[in-house]
């Protein structure tokens, strides 16, 4: 099965390193994709809350074109994307009033939205269609020693909790359990990273980051794992901020598919791992695959 | 009865107040109705089910010689009997009557008055065509047997079992623990009075076990149920426990001699906080005084190799028998009462409280075990980290009123947190601060409010918000260590953080996971939550839609311990009102073999449910035994040469009830 992809602005811009490490997994994993064509913004934040039902055009053009491309499943790595994408498809599904707007915005530029593309998020599909099993075949370097934070954030789970618990996720847990790595308890998994706080109300946006990577320290992690460009970035871009006002809060935060490429061999610089503020330590020497 | 074979049909449409007048055209109908072949006469009255009501027509068949009857009100199941009585008062057999439902099948259920004025004529007009054909029959009587069933030993069935047993009726209590006392056997205190839930209860336990009248029959499983009302036949297994009943005397010595020096397993009936060995006695008072062997942990029977001490300590009684095997025992009973109580709410599946995660999360349950003097720890509060908590916070309504998970109010949460807040206050070091965060405080009982202002008055702490979250997750160093509980405090109106060493989860009451399976075994229905449905929530509580079968305490629904004992007696009252009737009524609605276009193909015979139907070889035709019919129709539509009858469902009076339906204009 090929997947349709949608990288959305954000894995061209502040989360590149998500899209050059999910990437050449994906590929090595042997998982078939298509960026679609002329994709635009999904929709996400601000314009969301300006106009919803704008919103769901926007986004509900991105799901007609790779439903015209024949695609049954639309990959969207971002958690933003990922979210927008799916709340599109439940808006048109459940209101006739903004099917109605869709469809009329849509036939402007001859394309039709039927809700039959799945929203699916990388997690998703690595867990459930590739399976633990395949990506623990592919681990030449298991991540042994290596204390993992999962961090989900709030969007891959609320308000649609898809393919995973809402209140526990664990999909994550699973990937990163299956890549050899010793995972940290973390009630904070599904905390506010601040979204977009940091931008408009930093201090309370930037309270958020500082409490998810303090109890990341303390709890002794070596490195966090998000799944979210957002995130990433909040946890990854305000340290100076944060050590000025609190306390210098140095850890790592990559995203889970820059874990799965060091497991799987792949050099640092070919997964983004330079791109990161706080760098990662060097692996210890590679074991025996698990 | 029928001069000159002239049929008089008497009709009356019921107002029942607005219920059917408010939708349809009573008088429109009664006036349809009027014209009609072989009516006599058509009112229309306000409540037909009241007094005047059935004397106008006892009255008008007299003077206006009717005999026929047809009556245009609510359903037949809750006033067919009724009408039917009147009109064999009138002096005509009663199955001479028909009854029309055009209030459940029409006026409740439309809104345009004028298509319900329609549906209603329509109706109508079938029940004259048919009632024309109706022939006179006799209701039959069929012998009940004396014997009941009482299914679940908890408080409900010790208390239906008693009730039915000093009355002088045998029964049978089957109970899947080793034990009888179901759970309020764990429980330490009961509300509001806290009175000693053990010392209220065991009297009647040991009075279960020392009745003549009630056969205990524990740690055993209804397999199969037959029959009907009156007459079923239920198969019991019973488990094997690898001791016999009969020879043990609960003496111990097994026990005490088992080659596990220390008991090492976790405790079932103190929620696995304390610990037994592979030879038990659920608790001291346990009913039957009988020990058990666990097949999982017992070296024994999991290997084959043990030095057998039970074996030489139970000497010459030679109770012990590790050759036990599962034994399944047939009875006869008339009636059965299912009292198969709840499960508790499994905690783990709200994750953000953390139950499993954190040790110091315990839910009620274990909180009445750790309180109680014969408990794991003596009924001192020490949590599973050794430690005395110097602050405790209870969460209600987990696994209730949610959406999430359940939707219904378990009903006796809020009470048993406040008394297990007032027992651990009670049993804790005087400075412990507790809190209770709840939803609303319900406490609607004899008793029960007051209850809830003495707490008040101790200084526990009650914050009215739902918990969002239990964490070990510390922002202050005044939280380092503990659990912190997040709570919207929706009176102050702000978010909380309040650290505690303990959180109790007030977890709600469900079905067993397999009421399902129950439910299908006796025949009944479950409502939409899954507990048995009751035949009429107000007018027939303990009722089931299966004669004969009859259910009390929390496997209908969530409820305290005095509304389980009262729905007890309740259903053992109803028992014996069927049996000491000793006959059941039932409607003559049997099919009957019409022998002379019997062939004797044999198709019936393995159709009928209720094995009523016979061959008689040399007759070469099948009979149907009226007494086992129950007019199911189901030999009636397969016979292939049309010779099966039934009585009520005749095909002249069906065909006529269609052509009314059909051809009303």
């Amino acid at each position: 099965m090929k997947y349709a992809y949608y990288p959305g602005c954000s894995l061209r811009g502040t989360g590149r390193a998500y899209e050059e490490s999910l990437l050449p997994v994906f590929k090595a994993l042997g998982v078939e994709w298509q960026e679609i064509e002329d994709w635009n913004c999904c929709g996400a934040t601000a314009y969301m809350a300006v106009d919803e039902v704008k919103s769901c055009v926007l986004a509900a053009r991105n799901l007609a074109i790779a439903e015209k491309a024949g695609y049954s499943d639309i990959v969207a790595p971002c958690s933003a994307c990922y979210l927008v994408l799916n709340k599109a498809r439940h808006y048109v599904e459940e209101s006739k009033a903004i099917a109605n707007t869709v469809r009329r915005a849509l036939k402007t530029a001859n394309l039709t939205y039927n809700c039959k593309v799945k929203v699916r998020h990388p997690l998703d599909v690595l867990v459930n269609d590739v399976g633990l099993d395949r990506i623990k075949k592919r681990v030449t370097r298991p991540l042994r020693e290596l204390k993992v934070v999962p961090y989900y954030g709030c969007q891959i789970v609320r308000p649609y909790s898809t393919f995973d618990d809402q209140a526990n996720p664990t999909a994550m847990d699973r990937l990163l359990n299956a890549l050899g790595a010793e995972l940290v308890y973390y009630p904070l998994k599904t905390r506010c990273c601040g979204g977009s706080l940091t931008g408009t109300l930093p201090e309370p946006g930037l309270l958020c980051t500082y409490i998810l990577l303090k109890e990341a320290i303390k709890r002794q992690a070596d490195v966090m794992s998000t799944c979210c460009s957002l995130c990433q970035f909040n946890l990854d871009a305000y340290r100076d901020k944060i050590a000025a006002k609190w306390e210098p809060v140095e850890i790592p935060v990559v995203f889970f598919s820059q874990l799965m490429g060091l497991a799987f061999g792949l050099p640092a610089e070919q997964i983004g791992l330079q791109r990161g503020f706080a760098p990662m330590k060097p692996l210890p020497a590679p074991g025996v695959a698990a | 009865m029928d001069n000159n074979n002239e049929i008089r049909i008497g009709f009356y449409i019921c107002h029942c107040g607005s219920n059917i007048a408010g939708m349809v055209d009573v008088a429109d109908v009664a006036q349809y109705v009027e014209k009609l072949p072989g009516v006599a006469l058509s009112r229309h009255y306000k409540y037909m089910c009241s007094d005047p009501g059935q004397e106008l027509i006892q009255q008008d068949i007299k003077d206006h010689k009717l005999n026929r009857v047809v009556v245009a009100s609510c359903s037949p199941l809750l006033h067919e009997h009724t009408f039917r009585q009147a009109t064999e008062k009138g002096g005509l057999n009663p199955f001479f009557f028909h009854m029309v439902n055009i209030r459940e099948h029409d006026s409740w259920v439309h809104t345009d008055r004028q298509a319900a004025t329609e549906k209603a004529k329509a109706l109508a007009s079938a029940a004259i065509q048919r009632v024309a054909y109706h022939k006179p029959l006799e209701m039959k009587k069929v012998p009940i047997h004396p014997d009941v069933l009482v299914v679940g030993g908890g408080i409900a069935g010790i208390h239906a079992a008693l009730t039915l047993a000093n009355a002088g009726k045998k029964v049978y209590l089957v109970e899947r623990d080793p034990t009888i006392g179901g759970h309020m056997a764990r429980f330490d205190k009961t509300f509001p009075t806290l009175d000693c839930a053990a010392c209220i209860l065991t009297p009647k336990m040991s009075a279960v076990g020392s009745n003549p009248n009630i056969t205990l029959w524990s740690y055993s499983e209804v397999a199969e149920v037959k029959g009907y009302v009156g007459n079923y036949k239920v198969t019991v297994r019973r488990k094997p426990r690898y001791v016999h009943e009969d020879l043990c005397v609960g003496c111990q010595e097994c026990i005490k001699a088992c080659v596990y020096k220390e008991p090492k397993f976790p405790d079932e009936f103190n929620e696995g906080l304390g610990k037994r060995k592979p030879i038990y006695i659920p608790f001291p008072q346990a009913t039957p005084q009988v020990v058990l062997i666990d097949p999982e942990t017992c070296l024994q029977l999991k290997l084959g190799k043990c030095k057998q001490t039970c074996v030489a300590a139970c000497a010459d009684r030679q109770a012990i028998d590790f050759h036990q095997k599962e034994e399944l025992k047939q009875i006869d009973v008339g009636t059965i009462i299912l009292a198969t109580g709840f499960k508790t709410f499994d905690a783990k599946r709200l994750a953000a409280y953390g139950y499993g995660v954190h040790q110091n999360v315990y839910t009620a349950l274990e909180v009445e075990r750790l309180v109680n003097a014969s408990g794991p720890t003596g009924g001192e509060v020490v949590l599973r980290d050794g430690q005395k908590p110097k602050a405790i916070g209870i969460i209600h309504c987990v696994g209730s009123r949610d959406e999430k998970t359940n939707r219904w109010c378990s009903r006796v949460c809020c009470m048993y947190s406040l008394k297990l807040a007032h027992l651990l206050k009670e049993h804790s070091d005087p400075a412990t601060e507790i809190y209770n965060f709840y939803i609303d405080m319900r406490t609607p009982g004899k008793g029960y409010d007051e209850f809830y202002d003495k707490l008040l008055d101790e200084g526990v702490h009650f914050i009215r918000g739902r918990v969002g979250e239990v964490t070990d997750w510390a922002f202050t160093p005044e939280e380092e260590g503990k659990l912190v509980m997040r709570v919207e405090d929706t009176l102050a109106g702000y978010v909380r953080r309040i650290p505690v060493d303990m959180v109790v989860l007030a977890t709600g009451l469900e079905p067993h996971t397999d009421a399902q399976a129950v439910r299908r075994m006796f025949n009944m229905s479950c409502g939409s939550e899954g507990f048995f449905l009751e035949r009429h929530p107000k007018l027939a509580p303990v009722s089931t839609f299966t004669d004969g079968v009859f259910i009390a305490g929390c496997c209908q629904g969530p409820k305290d311990i005095p509304d389980t004992v009262a729905q007890a007696g309740a259903a053992a009252a109803e028992a014996m009102a069927l049996i000491d009737k000793k006959y059941i009524e039932q409607e003559p609605n049997t099919a009957f073999v019409d022998e002379t276009d019997c062939s004797g193909c044999k198709s019936c015979v393995p159709l009928c449910p209720y094995s009523a139907i016979s061959f008689v070889e040399d007759k070469k035709k099948a009979v149907i035994n009226e007494a086992l019919c129950k007019g199911c129709g189901t030999c009636v539509a397969a016979c292939p040469s049309g010779s099966i009858h039934q009585n009520l469902f005749e095909d002249e009076e069906i065909f006529k009830e269609i052509e009314g339906v059909l051809a009303y204009d």
